[in-house]
């Protein structure tokens, strides 16, 4: 069981309020991304919830029961950290037992645990080499390993793949997705890479100045974006903006349309918007055009990889009508 | 470091540098001769560098004469004991201004290192008599405390620096995998902090070792260490040269291997790591 | 950034050695300044009770006060002088391309490691003695009187055995100062058509400027305290001729078992270092944020 319940939890360092007031419910065995940029407090709060920094106020429950003030050794969860953090002077056998040698666990237990981590995560025929000896790739498994033996009730996780490459970051996030899968225990995770977020979420929580900005689903976040914060920071490339008289068009202070919802066109089309192509992005699959339109902007348009455009090129802008999100004065979305 | 220079500079500075050097080192080089030759040989009119008559006897004399083995023995308990205990004290307290600093750690520091600028004989006098009324002069354990109490700054500063660069992460996943305290000090932190640890253990054994005004002051012929019992031949009654060399090797031979072995630590201990 | 928790406990790993400095600090200072005021003497227990400023007048009134603390002054002086520029030299000396670098680090940093008694012991009987010591023979072969250093250059002897122990010490921090110089510093400067002594001034004693003074300051702590030295030699004579004020103390509380006026004494030491100790954690203490 891993239910995680955050009720008007509040943070301060000193005079600074870095979380002001968050309330959250995740539900057992659930794999929930914090998003946001940085700075937002993404690991402020996981640090809260782990009991490495304390509340200013407000509860947290874990499994029900309250947890707030509970060292963070006797909330049974484990984290898994950006840096790793394994002991150097053990080998990975050792650090990967070490959890089970603080709960005490019977030495035959600790073998045959630390064996099935060790198989479950291809780390069988490391475990007498020291952290030091292992690419990223390996350390990033030793600390999950570390990490799973304990059974917790809950995996933290801080970042953890931001320090590898690109290509061993794809692999790591379907292993460790893979790994929710089979262990259907509640995980947390955060990461300031969206596309991770998208993959890897049963819910996101999208944060900014320690404030949630939107609980749900990745589908949810994408399509229904609670306010012009969120919508522009779910979707890549970024959600264009327009306000004005054009917005007004539409009874709202500003629209805003994904770089995907737009028809894109060289021929003149009734009502569209005229720009010129400033950069267009060749990635083969897909195509980025920067288009500067009058007196709206630079826009972003994805379009499809066998177009070609060039730099001063000509083209006109019709926006999916259906797929405008309009947001008031204050972002919300209308 | 690869500076070209023709090899008649570099002769040239190598001459140098090594005639200095050997004229600072011929103290040393002295007692190692002398401390092997006769007594005879050792005050002759026309003096020699390399012992004639090789001997070990000077060194039988000063053990039956004055007991080195007991002053010996004393000095190391002082030496280690003191600094196990300063360890025992400073490691806790180190890893609280490492790992959990507050606004006010910084000025904690400080008044530590300020403890240590006290000069010796402001507090002499009272010390003395504090030791004479608890029965603590001349004894081990009583110079073993003090000798705790003057290096305890300079351990927790250099356990200080070491922890320093330690990673608070590493710690903080020692928490999460459930170890108290108890273990997060003895099973993480202390085995990560070895080297440091070592030389701050190397750096204090020598200071304490060659502390001499409270083992002077303090102990006479029961618990006195290796300054004091060497201090005892100002006057050298009956004991000459020869002998006093022969003592004098065997005070400062262990020191110095250590000291050699530690020296690049000890910049960084003796400078209070303001300079690494 | 940690829990009340371990803020709680970090209290409690550090009050073992916070109440033992504290009491360190506090009971035998404030012993000293009471017995400073009082008349106690363990000579005379007859005389008794408060002394104003009876021990101070006493001891700062004595000419061997005056003397002892010219004395200090010139024995700090004297070492700091010889160890700085000693140091500066053989640091620049030792940082040069040179055959055996590391044996010769070793070398030079061994007096360091001779513990006071016996550093003073071998200068004492083994070259500075009139009849049989090195520096004896030496004169003699080349014709001269040999000198009774003790006798008749007492203090100057006493900072040259200091001067020989204190050496290593300035060397190597201005050598590991010298070292973090890095070599591209040192190249641009080339570059630039910088000759050796403009190199010297412009690039490398500002560079070593702070290494210089922390040296300066920590000397002056340990030499303010200089004993066993002045013990083991001259026993602060002939007269007080190499008495410094830490020895004076030690003379006029322990030797002559006038409490009242050592403790006297003591309080003015206490006073001198106090003045250095400020200057020293300013530098240290400027460097602790960095
Ligand atoms: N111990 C601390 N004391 C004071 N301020 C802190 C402390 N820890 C974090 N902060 C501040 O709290 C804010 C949130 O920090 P946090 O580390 O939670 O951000 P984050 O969302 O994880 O950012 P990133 O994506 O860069 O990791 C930052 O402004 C940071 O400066
Ligand atoms: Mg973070």
């Amino acid at each position: 069981m891993g239910s995680i319940s955050l009720q008007h939890v509040k943070k301060s360092f000193g005079e600074v309020q870095i979380i002001p007031d968050i309330s959250l419910d995740i539900k057992d065995g659930e794999f929930v991304v914090f998003v946001g940029p940085s700075g937002c407090g993404k690991s402020t709060l996981l640090r809260l919830i782990a009991g490495l920094e304390d509340t200013t106020s407000g509860t947290i429950l874990l499994d029900g029961q309250d947890m707030t003030k509970a060292p963070p050794a006797r909330r049974g969860l484990a984290m898994v950290f950006q840096s790793y953090a394994l002991y150097p002077h053990m080998t990975v056998r050792d650090n990967i037992a070490f959890p089970l040698k603080m709960a005490k666990a019977p030495k035959e237990v600790i073998d045959q645990k630390v064996e099935y981590a060790a198989r479950t995560l291809n780390l069988s025929s490391y475990l007498d080499r020291r952290p030091r000896a292992l690419s990223g790739g390996q350390r990033q498994r030793v600390a999950i390993g570390r990490a799973i033996v304990r059974e917790p009730k809950a995996f933290l996780f801080d970042e953890p793949l931001s320090n590898l490459d690109a290509a061993l970051r794809v692999n790591m996030r379907l292993e460790i997705t893979e790994l929710h899968q089979q262990l259907k225990t509640t995980m947390i995770y955060v990461t300031h890479d969206q596309v991770e977020a998208m993959t890897m979420a049963d819910r996101i929580v999208v944060l900014n100045a320690g404030n949630v900005e939107q609980f749900g689903s990745p589908l949810d976040l994408y399509k229904k974006p609670a306010n012009r914060f969120v919508a522009g920071f779910i979707g890549s490339p970024r959600m264009n903006f327009v306000d004005g008289p054009e917005a007004a068009k539409h009874n709202a202070h500003s629209i805003g349309v994904r770089p995907e919802h737009f028809k894109l066109s060289r021929d003149p089309l009734a009502n569209a918007w005229k720009g010129k192509v400033g950069v267009a992005e060749q990635l083969g699959s897909d195509t980025f055009l920067h288009v500067h339109v009058e007196g709206l902007g630079l826009m972003t348009i994805r379009t499809d990889g066998d177009q070609t455009f060039s730099h001063g090129d000509d083209v006109y802008l019709m926006p999916d009508p259906t797929r405008i999100y309009r947001f008031d004065a204050a972002g919300i979305a209308l | 470091m690869a500076r070209n220079v023709s090899t008649g500079t570099k002769i040239g500075f190598t001459f140098a540098a090594w005639a200095i050097a050997l004229l600072l080192f011929s103290p040393i080089l002295w007692v190692l001769l002398t401390a092997f030759k006769t007594e005879a040989e050792a005050i002759a009119n026309s003096p020699t560098f390399l012992p004639q008559n090789f001997t070990l006897e000077n060194f039988s004399a000063v053990q039956d004469r004055s007991d080195y083995v007991k002053h010996a023995t004393n000095s190391i308990l002082v030496s280690v004991g003191s600094t196990l205990l300063g360890l025992a004290i400073g490691i806790p307290a180190a890893w609280a201004m490492a790992f959990a600093p507050t606004k006010r750690t910084k000025d904690v520091l400080m008044w530590m290192l300020s403890t240590k600028m006290m000069p010796a004989v402001g507090v002499l006098i009272p010390i003395y008599l504090i030791f004479r009324d608890l029965r603590l002069l001349d004894t081990v354990h009583g110079l073993t405390l003090i000798m705790t109490v003057i290096n305890l700054p300079i351990i927790i500063w250099m356990l200080y620096t070491y922890f320093k660069e330690i990673p608070v992460d590493i710690l903080e996943a020692a928490r999460m995998d459930g170890a108290e305290l108890y273990n997060e000090i003895v099973h993480v932190l202390v085995p990560m902090a070895v080297p440091g640890i070592a030389s701050t253990l190397l750096l204090n054994v020598i200071l304490a070792w060659n502390e001499a005004f409270w083992s002077i002051t303090l102990t006479s012929g029961r618990a006195g260490t290796l300054t004091a019992f060497i201090s005892s031949f100002s006057s050298p009654q009956g004991l000459f040269l020869a002998k006093l060399s022969a003592a004098s090797l065997l005070a400062i031979a262990p020191i110095l291997l250590m000291g050699w072995f530690s020296q690049k630590q000890l910049v960084r201990g003796l400078t209070f790591g303001a300079v690494k | 950034m940690a829990t009340a928790q371990t803020r709680t406990l970090s209290r409690i790993m550090m009050a073992p050695a916070v109440i033992v400095l504290l009491i360190w600090m506090i009971v035998p200072l404030v012993m000293t300044l009471w017995f400073s005021f009082q008349n106690y003497s363990l000579i005379n227990p007859m005389m008794t009770g408060f002394a104003g400023w009876a021990n101070y007048i006493y001891v700062l009134g004595d000419p061997s006060f005056t003397q002892s603390l010219v004395n200090t002054l010139i024995l700090v002086g004297g070492v700091l002088a010889i160890t700085v520029i000693g140091g500066t030299f053989l640091a620049l000396l030792l940082d040069q391309p040179i055959w055996g670098q590391g044996i010769l680090r070793i070398i030079v940093i061994s007096p360091f490691f001779v513990m006071p008694p016996v550093a003073a012991l071998i200068w004492k009987n083994g070259f500075m003695h009139p009849g049989y010591g090195v520096l004896a023979h030496l004169f003699e072969f080349f014709g001269l009187e040999p000198v009774d250093w003790f006798n008749q250059y007492p203090l100057f002897s006493v900072v040259i055995i200091v001067a020989w122990q204190w050496l290593p010490f300035a060397t190597l921090i201005l050598l590991t100062a010298l070292q973090s110089l890095s070599e591209e510093q040192r190249e641009a400067a080339e570059m630039d058509g910088a000759n050796a002594i403009n190199r010297f001034y412009h690039i490398i004693l500002p560079h070593m400027a702070r290494s210089i003074t922390i040296v300066i300051l920590i000397q002056t702590i340990f030499l303010l305290g200089i004993f066993a030295e002045i013990r083991v030699t001259t026993g602060g004579g002939p007269g007080y001729a190499s008495t410094n004020i830490a020895f004076l103390v030690f003379r006029t509380g322990i030797l002559s078992n006038d409490i009242g006026a050592g403790s006297a004494g003591g309080v003015v030491a206490v006073v001198i270092a106090n003045i250095v100790a400020f200057f020293l954690m300013r530098a240290v203490g400027k460097n602790l944020d960095a």
